[in-house]
């Protein structure tokens, strides 16, 4: 499918109401940070303690699976920004965990190099 | 003794950036690594964006949609990668930005048949001085041009590297990627400081 759009659509306006109106996250969090349903999250999602439908599928996506901001937006069908609002609540919540991405600025840094060298073994396995 | 926790044992992520004209290949390449199929993820340009990509020309327009295909490859337990394709039009600089930031580095795919539609990708990149290798896409397994070729008329750094590829095959597309991440890392270690 080719992602190539240039005219708004109005639909995609509209998913701001689920965070009521908000459109600034509690947390900044990367595109491809990795975000996990908590123990706490589970249990949440089970009571259905108060939570809207969007942090309910969002409890039960992430749940034992490791997914990025990205792929959470995409499979709901929201907007970037608007997963990023439920998210950042969800995390400030104790529901989810996020993980952020391993910064790669300080080439001194062994941890970057580690990530790195990580990657390229694991694309040389595939 | 430090108690250093192990390095595998902390959940992370990493992300290459895929960039190229209009129907280059973007997606297709993307594709045929990717453990799942290509998800499409959208922003949206509000009124706030104004001035990052000037809408005050179209009178009422507030918001733009922006569109990107990314796919996934579980590294590890621990450690995803992600392959995200640039938006189609390079004026969405706005979400560029948050494409390269953090990113490994980049891969620019290119058809010598229109080879100026990456000019944008190039500069773009040089300026954030983000790692990019430029990767010629064969269509039909036809090598329009010499790789050195490419690189003369793309003007870019001898030190670039410029490979060809089957933007179709998983093979291709995993060579690609492992000549980025090898670009990547020796650049690292010439940069880092030498330990005293």
């Amino acid at each position: 499918m080719m992602a190539e759009r240039d005219e708004p659509t109005g639909a995609l306006v509209r998913p701001y109401a689920v965070t009521r109106g908000r459109t600034r996250p509690k947390l900044e969090i990367a595109l491809e940070a990795l975000v996990e349903t908590t123990v706490r999250g589970r249990s949440a999602g089970a009571t259905k303690g108060g939570q809207g439908r969007e942090h309910q599928y969002i409890a039960a996506l992430c749940d034992g699976r490791l997914q990025s901001l990205a792929e959470i937006a995409a499979r709901m069908q929201l907007p970037l920004g608007v997963a990023r609002v439920l998210i950042a609540d969800m995390a400030a919540d104790g529901l989810l965990a996020v993980y952020e991405p391993t910064s790669l600025d300080d080439t001194n840094d062994a941890v970057g190099t580690e990530l790195l060298e990580r990657v390229l073994s694991g694309l040389r396995r595939l | 003794m430090s108690q250093r926790p192990p390095l595998t044992g902390r959940v992370t992520s990493a992300k290459i950036v895929i960039a190229g004209g209009f129907g280059v290949g973007k997606t297709t390449l993307v594709g045929s690594v990717s453990e799942i199929t290509p998800l499409t993820t959208e922003a949206i340009m509000t009124s706030a964006g104004v001035g990052v990509d000037d809408t005050r020309q179209v009178p009422g327009k507030t918001t733009t949609t922006v569109a990107m295909d990314f796919g996934r490859i579980s590294i590890d337990r621990d450690l995803i990668l992600y392959l995200f394709g640039t938006p189609g039009q390079t004026r969405f600089w706005f979400m560029w930005d948050e494409l390269v930031r953090g990113a490994i580095g980049a891969v620019v795919l290119v058809d010598t048949r229109r080879l100026a539609d990456c000019f944008a990708a190039i500069d773009f990149f040089e300026h954030r001085r983000l790692p990019y290798l430029v990767a010629i896409n064969c269509f039909d397994g036809m090598q329009y041009h010499d790789p050195q070729d490419v690189r003369d008329a793309l003007a870019i750094s001898s030190e670039i590297p410029v490979v060809s590829c089957d933007a179709r095959n998983r093979e291709s597309t995993k060579h690609v990627l492992i000549s980025l991440v090898e670009y990547v890392l020796s650049m690292r270690r010439s940069r880092a400081v030498a330990p005293a």
